[in-house]
């Protein structure tokens, strides 16, 4: 079998022979996404009890949960690319981190946006200056600071050693946000899947783990998609590039 | 577990935060949808425009 080469792998981190597979890839994450969406929301909004305290307000940690994991788990996925590219100076790499960033930024957006709207009602508050708030939006800070430096330097090459800099050194922030509901003493409700013992009714659950691979997909489908436009940013004067775009593009 | 199509989008009083949240993530995901697609179609357009006075 052709996938079982170490030179069929190799090969994928080629721009030119990535291109086509994730065209191809992409669609099929994008319908995954969209399935787990309306399982989830159907769960969350029609299976799902109301709390008992919280009623029904507490149907935002639906999205909200799923937004905060993946926008935790985003960064280190972009920081592992860059750290490769950092490494053996691949191409394809950088171009992944760059085409995680902005996706990453807006899913901490909405992760603050989701957590404002569910701590109204709960604690009275759209926004408190508490340790799992705050380092959240320093994760927000640290998208936009790379995003920004990598688009300050005019040198593909430099813009993506400083950048992945930044975010190697950022990656101390994403252990302090996921446990500092245990280290300080918060107004964040503690984590809401302990491994000691079940806090939450199954179907409670299951909306909010479909709708974290629900987000996942929608995740690598945005990706795969926008790496396709930075290939043919970066590698604009190659010949297939410019073959390519004479024939109308696919 | 509702009994109206009000009293679902009511949410129990909690209308405005709940459907606040829902709205705006999704109305980020259909922006983003649409970035990354006229992204792709605006660089394909200028590389072939490049390429058709580079030839001229």
């Amino acid at each position: 079998m052709q996938i079982f080469t170490k030179a069929f792998w190799l090969q994928l981190s080629s721009p030119k022979v990535f291109y086509p597979v994730a065209g191809k890839l992409a669609p099929w994450f994008a319908i995954a996404a969209a399935i787990l969406f309306v399982i989830g929301l159907y769960v969350g909004f029609f299976v799902a009890p109301p709390d008992y305290q919280q009623k029904d307000s507490y149907r935002i940690m639906f999205i909200h949960v799923p937004l905060a994991w993946m926008a935790m788990f985003v960064y280190i996925v972009m920081c592992g690319y860059a750290a490769i590219g950092l490494i053996w100076k691949t191409r394809l790499s950088t171009m992944m981190a760059s085409a995680l960033a902005p996706t990453g930024a807006m899913l901490t957006f909405l992760g603050l946006w989701t957590g404002a709207l569910w701590g109204k009602p709960t604690w009275g508050a759209y926004w408190v200056w508490d340790a799992r708030l705050t380092s959240f939006l320093i994760l927000l800070f640290l998208y936009m600071g790379y995003m920004a430096l990598e688009n300050a330097i005019d040198d593909p090459q430099r813009a993506s050693r400083a950048s992945a800099l930044l975010g190697l050194v950022g990656i101390v922030n994403i252990p302090i946000i996921y446990f500092s509901v245990k280290w300080w003493n918060t107004l964040h409700q503690g984590m809401s899947v302990s491994t000691s013992g079940i806090s939450m009714e199954p179907s409670m659950k299951i909306a909010m783990f479909t709708l974290a691979f629900a987000v996942w997909f929608y995740t690598i489908a945005i990706a795969l998609t926008r790496v396709r436009s930075i290939i043919l940013e970066r590698e604009r004067h190659a010949a297939w590039v410019v073959d390519l775009a004479k024939a109308g593009g696919r | 577990m509702w009994n109206s199509a009000s009293d679902f989008f009511a949410m129990g009083g909690y209308a405005f935060y709940v459907w606040g949240s829902y709205g705006v993530v999704f109305l980020f995901f259909a922006m983003e949808i649409a970035l990354v697609i006229r992204r792709k179609r605006t660089i394909l357009q200028r590389i072939a425009r490049i390429a058709r006075m580079n030839r001229e």
